[in-house]
């Protein structure tokens, strides 16, 4: 049910166009973020609002959204999201990756591989991946002006230096189409050879940092690394404990506090269209005993 | 190579009415070391920072010798100039915490020049950092502390082979050793005396101190008022100054 107080998905036309623009921008220069005049949004930063722009700029009445929270459907903050744009926009939602048209995400990209009818859009907290090693941004922005990136890899060699292996997991810098380096947002490097030559459109949006960027369909991207420490995408060896994927990225959820603990694949949707296809993990029971 | 590598000509920088530096003009030969002294406040370094294209000079021509030949500083792009400043110049600060990433370790400090033109193998690159820290004479065994933990001294010295490592033609130094106890003082201008004789440096070298300039330089200018007032041979004019200011200089510094 939409409610009739608000404009189409929440922002007025005015705002999607600027928005539109910024995403057209970001689009035609991979991997450049783009300032936009990010709004204030009915939710705090942190909790989405440069995706929740992004997706507001997008929908139209027709789609089909989904939104997930580390791989989730039913957290709190893709629960909120999803309730916001029932409300504002009245489209129709669901949790199935291959109904969606476009999905709103925070930290992860689903298992299911993407298609070319699908918008993932990502929500960010810091889109500059030399921030914490230049906190200047009029230099940082000059350095993604004359592709200087060496300093990126100043990272990843403390890293090796402090831990003997890339410890980064999460938020692993990538070079866009040999040109910009760019932070994923904190997916786990697990999700990293995902980004790469998708055929869904890739948009990610920092609301309080006021930036939109974006993949284009079949982009090339590649994980940053160094020749004798190459890049691997890593995740807990382990299967999942309720539908047995072993190629999944994995959640680990303590049990008790006698240190017992499962592996469960963090993204639901994958994980429960596994087990409806009747797929049972080492702790998998049937569906129907879990509800109970 | 035949030629000077940097031929400066009437170099003039003026913060509005006031002057920084005026009519500066001097050619550096490879393998020469130019002491640059001046009291506080008399322009040297604004001359410093408009040779290494910190700063933008009011007027005249700053030309390198480029591996491609010569070209004027002042017309190269943004790029191209900060190209060169990660290759061919270094430039070495009076404060280390100018010159380091504080937050980075001694390995991370060196490797990051080498990573900035391509360098891509962890090994290679942590085994040239190892060199370099030797080479500058910090322990092999520092090379994963940051430089919050080390000494003023080491500091400085880090800096200096942060800056060496990727083999540099032409080194800006802006008072090395300001901020350092004398006996600090004496090994790092071993150090640098060696350095700079063994890897064939060109130096500009700022500095208020005439003992740094009676080591290191072979040449001396002296600055007044944004002015060059003398320029010769190191000795020469350490030794028989012959422009007031230059003998008020020389005087003043006392004899232990």
């Amino acid at each position: 049910m939409t409610d009739h107080a608000y404009n189409f998905a929440y922002l007025d036309e005015e705002t999607k166009r600027m928005i539109r623009r910024a995403i057209l921008k970001a689009i035609a220069v991979p991997g450049y973020q783009v300032p936009f005049a990010s709004r204030e949004m009915p939710m705090p930063y942190g909790w989405g609002t440069g995706g929740v722009q992004v997706t507001a700029a997008c929908l139209t009445p027709g789609d089909v959204l989904k939104v997930i929270d580390q791989g989730a459907d039913d957290t709190t903050n893709a629960v909120s999201i999803r309730r916001f744009f029932q409300r504002t926009a009245g489209v129709a939602t669901t949790e199935a990756t291959t109904e969606a048209t476009l999905i709103q995400t925070r930290h992860r990209i689903p298992e299911t591989p993407l298609t070319a009818d699908q918008i993932l859009v990502y929500q960010v907290p810091i889109p500059e991946p030399l921030r914490f090693l230049e906190p200047r941004e009029t230099e940082t922005r000059k350095m993604h002006a004359l592709e200087e990136y060496g300093l990126m890899h100043v990272k990843l060699y403390e890293d090796i230096a402090r831990h003997g292996e890339i410890a980064t997991s999460y938020a692993y810098p990538v070079k866009v189409g040999d040109r910009y380096v760019m932070d994923p947002s904190p997916i786990p490097k697990f999700d990293n050879p995902k980004l790469s030559d998708s055929p869904a459109i890739q948009l990610f949006g920092a609301g309080r940092e006021s930036r939109i960027y974006a993949l284009p369909p079949h982009t090339r991207v590649v994980s940053l690394d160094f020749e004798d420490h190459p890049f691997t995408p890593s995740k807990a060896d382990h299967a999942c404990d309720l539908c047995g994927a072993a190629e999944s990225y994995l959640d680990e959820v303590i049990t008790d506090d006698l240190g017992s603990r499962m592996f469960v694949c963090s993204d639901t949707d994958f994980c429960r269209t596994r087990r409806e296809a009747g797929q049972v993990g080492r702790l998998g029971g049937t569906l129907e005993g879990e509800a109970a | 190579m035949s030629g000077p590598l940097l031929q400066v000509r009437s170099l003039t920088k003026t913060y509005g009415a006031r002057i920084g530096c005026a009519d500066v003009g001097f050619d550096l030969w490879p393998g020469e070391v130019l002491g640059i002294v001046g009291e506080s406040g008399s322009g040297k370094s604004t001359l410093l920072s408009c040779l290494a294209g910190h700063q933008a000079p009011d007027a005249g021509e700053v030309i390198f010798a480029t591996a491609e030949g010569p070209r004027d500083m002042l017309g190269m792009t943004e790029s191209e100039r900060r190209r060169l400043s990660r290759t061919d110049w270094a430039y070495v600060h009076q404060n280390p915490r100018d010159g380091l990433r504080m937050g980075v370790t001694a390995g991370g400090n060196v490797g990051e020049r080498l990573m900035a033109v391509g360098a891509r193998n962890y090994g290679s690159i942590r085994e040239t950092a190892t060199d370099w820290l030797g080479r500058v004479e910090i322990a092999a065994d520092r090379i994963d502390d940051r430089p919050r933990q080390f000494s003023g001294g080491m500091q400085q010295r880090l800096q200096i082979a942060r800056n060496l490592v990727t083999g540099p033609r032409l080194v800006f130094m802006d008072e090395p050793t300001g901020g350092l106890d004398v006996s600090v003082q004496a090994r790092l201008l071993d150090l640098l005396r060696g350095l700079v004789r063994q890897m064939g440096l060109s130096v500009i070298i700022v500095t208020h101190d005439l003992a740094v300039v009676r080591l290191l330089a072979d040449r001396l200018m002296v600055m007044k008022s944004g002015r060059v007032v003398e320029q010769g041979l190191t000795d020469q004019v350490l030794d028989d100054p012959q422009h007031a200011y230059t003998q008020l200089l020389v005087s003043s510094i006392l004899q232990v």
